[in-house]
């Protein structure tokens, strides 16, 4: 009797430590949290040009946006992607994950952001801004509830995307915007709306990518209204742009919203675009798509904006497509399926040439012209888009700089 | 003790990067700073120091708005529009942010929160923000923000819950922003140009800045341009108080020279092109913030367009504006819902 007495005893004095570890450790937690917070905020805003500002191991609850602002050659560098986790679960404000903004020779490397409410890392007016092994990401099934971007330089020069990881944007994973002089290699895109997006940038290099069961595997955009106008001279070449059949869960009204699920590369109504040495394989509703802003059914206001991709060449890829319909339920999955049916031709060009940019016969002017040429299963469908998708034909060898 | 050995490692790093040398030492307290004589709490301006307010201010969550000006002995400010002023360098922007215990008997029973200054030195803007102790017997220093639970009593008694948001040092730069540069947003002729009651008398702004020598060259026979008061009827049509309404609160980033280029979308109060306005203009990166909207203004619908959308929803990464309100402006969401739902289709 007396033994069980001592035995309850104990188990009661256990269990007052056991609640008293548990209240005491509650706040200190929570405390620990909000502290981190406060503490690389501090840092962010007083570090001094040259500073290298590292974060700890381990994984941290943020509820505000982290920024830095003004500054110039500082590095944000975590003990790695996936050692130093940043989750933005429980943000209460701003509206991204970290936010960099008027500076210089930024390098953030070695973390992971998660589930931002709003994007994920946005960096606006930066001349050399370099993202190394970081990864973004949108935990759980990929949703209209995802923040949009994930890597998000706009406005920004000199941009390096090396070695990265981007997952379950329900706008673009990869997305650079209005910028001049980008690389984006050796990284990957998956569960994104669109993987990677170049849109109205200058000079951006893509290669050696895998962008893998995206809605739309690599996106290359010109559009209209921005500050930014006229992107260009885009390279996209040694990528792996396979199986990008998701569905697309981008919220209504954006521009990616339109893209057809099973998408590989769609380049709208940019100039200057190579392709090359890419695989492209699996895409099923189409594997290239090359178009005008008059196919996306958008009304276009701005006068100085030209909607028709020219000078493109798209040559020496790889292209397999599993024999099946198109998996996209918009309306030009529908539109090439109802022709095709299992068999869809790879590339698929909208048909609309910029009248401008043709000679009297019809034919391109030197260098402006669409090119597709040398690529292993190539095939290619014209779709009359101008007629109202009237004329849709397989067009396999039209599409050179003699026509 | 961890936590306290934590602390005050924070404290001494930062005091001593404030006193290693720098260009920029600010005082630590806000009394440091002169602005106000007798008891701090009652906000009663020094000698020098001109309070005032503007037609149609910035909402945030619902705090009540004391602003002031001092601007270097013996100097004063052009006459100049459109636009922010240009002060003087040494001038002090003041504004203090407080709640009322109940909105019914406003400044009674104050509860101050922060006080920020925009100080203009040699080097251009500097924002720094003052947090109040809960005796308000003092306000202190603060870079990194804050948050603070509070409540107070509504215009309709209603008791009301605000999670109010004090930002750091980054996010004043957030809005107050032209071309990377600090900048005020308030002080324009056009937002001054309306009635202050003074403790010597009702005057006009204005008139009351000329003659304390605060002003020079305002023009006597020149009509002189007056914001709306978003809320007052009487001072303009429905278009001129919701274009003033958007002007205050999103224009400052939705500028051509404002954090929210990038956009496309430009809310300044002389904008003219329909879709810059966002009048059936389509969104560029709204992400989950269109809310499934496919315009930032469908004319005659504002539950269809994302502006409306944005203006009502509490949630980061989809409210509008990003910083400075995690509640919805009622008052001002109704006035944007009739501008827009009574706006006729353009095209």
């Amino acid at each position: 009797m007396k033994y069980s007495f001592n035995k309850i005893n104990n188990l009661f004095r256990n269990l007052t430590i056991a609640a008293l570890i548990i209240f005491l450790s509650f706040p200190l937690t929570n405390y620990a949290q909000k502290d981190f917070q406060k503490k690389y905020q501090t840092q962010m805003i007083l570090a001094e040009t040259g500073t290298i500002i590292e974060l700890p191991e381990g994984s941290f609850s943020l509820t505000n946006t982290l920024s830095l602002e003004g500054k110039k050659k500082i590095t944000i560098r975590g003990k790695g992607m996936d050692k130093t986790i940043l989750s933005f679960k429980n943000q209460t404000d701003g509206a991204e994950g970290i936010r960099v903004s008027d500076g210089s020779e930024i390098l953030l490397e070695g973390f992971t952001v998660q589930d931002a409410k709003g994007d994920a890392i946005k960096t606006m007016h930066v001349t050399g801004i370099s993202f190394h092994d970081v990864k973004v990401e949108w935990t759980g099934a990929p949703g209209p509830e995802n923040g949009g971007y994930g890597l998000y330089p706009v406005q920004c020069e000199s941009v390096l995307i090396d070695h990265c990881v981007a997952i379950g944007a329900s706008d673009a994973g990869i997305y650079v915007g209005q910028s001049k002089d980008i690389r984006v290699t050796n990284s990957k895109a998956y569960h994104n709306v669109a993987g990677i997006e170049i849109e109205n940038s200058l000079r951006a290099e893509v290669y050696n990518n895998e962008a893998v069961e995206n809605t739309g595997g690599i996106l290359v955009f010109d559009l209209p209204d921005l500050i930014q106008k006229k992107g260009g001279q885009v390279k996209v070449y040694n990528n792996s742009i396979h199986d990008n059949n998701y569905e697309n869960f981008a919220p209504k009204g954006n521009i990616v919203a339109a893209v057809p699920s099973g998408t590989g590369l769609m380049i709208l109504a940019t100039k200057e675009v190579e392709v090359y040495n890419n695989r492209i394989s699996n895409n099923q509703s189409a594997g290239t798509a090359i178009i005008s802003y008059f196919t996306t059914g958008k009304p276009i206001k701005d006068k100085n904006y030209d909607p028709f991709p020219s000078a493109i060449s798209i040559h020496d890829n790889i292209y397999v497509r599993k024999t099946g319909l198109p998996v996209g339920k918009d309306p030009l999955s529908f539109i090439i399926g109802k022709k095709f049916g299992e068999e869809v031709p790879n590339i698929l060009f909208d048909g609309i040439r910029n009248p401008q940019l043709l000679d009297s016969q019809g034919k391109w002017v030197l260098g402006q012209c669409i090119s597709i040429l040398n690529n292993k299963g190539q095939s290619i469908a014209n779709l009359d888009a101008e007629h109202g998708f009237k004329n849709v034909v397989r067009a396999d060898d039209s599409l050179n700089c003699n026509n | 003790m961890f936590r306290c050995t934590i602390f005050v490692l924070i404290c001494f790093i930062l005091s001593g990067s404030f006193m290693g040398g720098k260009p920029d030492v600010f005082p630590e307290k806000l009394s440091e700073w002169k602005i106000y004589k007798g008891n701090l709490s009652l906000l009663q301006p020094a000698k020098g120091v001109i309070p005032y307010a503007l037609n149609t201010p910035l909402f945030s969550d619902y705090a009540e708005k004391l602003r002031f000006i001092r601007l270097p002995e013996g100097s004063s400010v052009n006459y100049s529009t459109p636009g922010v002023l240009e002060f003087p360098e040494g001038t002090l922007l003041v504004k203090n942010f407080y709640y009322s215990a109940d909105n019914r008997k406003p400044g009674i029973n104050k509860n101050i929160i922060e006080t920020r200054l925009l100080v203009k030195n040699s080097s251009g803007w500097k924002a720094l923000t003052y947090i109040w102790n809960d005796e308000q017997t003092e306000a202190f220093l603060e870079i990194a923000g804050d948050e603070k639970m509070l409540s107070f009593i509504n215009k309709e008694g209603i008791k009301q819950d605000i999670r109010y948001v004090i930002p750091n040092q980054n996010q004043c730069k957030g809005c107050h922003n032209s071309n990377d540069q600090l900048m005020p947003i308030g002080p324009s002729v056009s937002q001054l140009n309306g009635d202050y009651h003074y403790s010597t008398g009702t005057m006009n702004q204005l008139v009351y800045w000329k003659q304390q020598g605060a002003l020079h060259n305002l023009p006597e026979k020149t009509a002189i341009p007056r914001t709306a008061v978003w809320n007052d009827p009487s001072s303009g049509s429905l278009n001129d108080r919701a274009r003033a309404y958007l002007a205050i609160n999103c224009s400052h980033c939705h500028r051509r020279e404002g954090p929210a280029q990038t956009s496309g979308l430009f809310l300044t109060e002389s904008e003219t092109n329909s879709t810059v306005l966002g009048i059936n203009k389509t969104p560029v990166a709204a992400g989950k913030g269109s809310g499934g909207r496919m315009v930032d203004i469908l004319p005659g619908n504002a539950y269809e367009s994302i502006i409306w959308y944005r203006m009502q929803s509490h949630a980061p990464g989809e409210r509008m504006p990003e910083l400075g309100r995690t509640s919805v402006h009622e008052e001002g969401l109704a006035l944007i819902k009739e501008w827009i739902d009574k706006m006729k289709s353009i095209d």
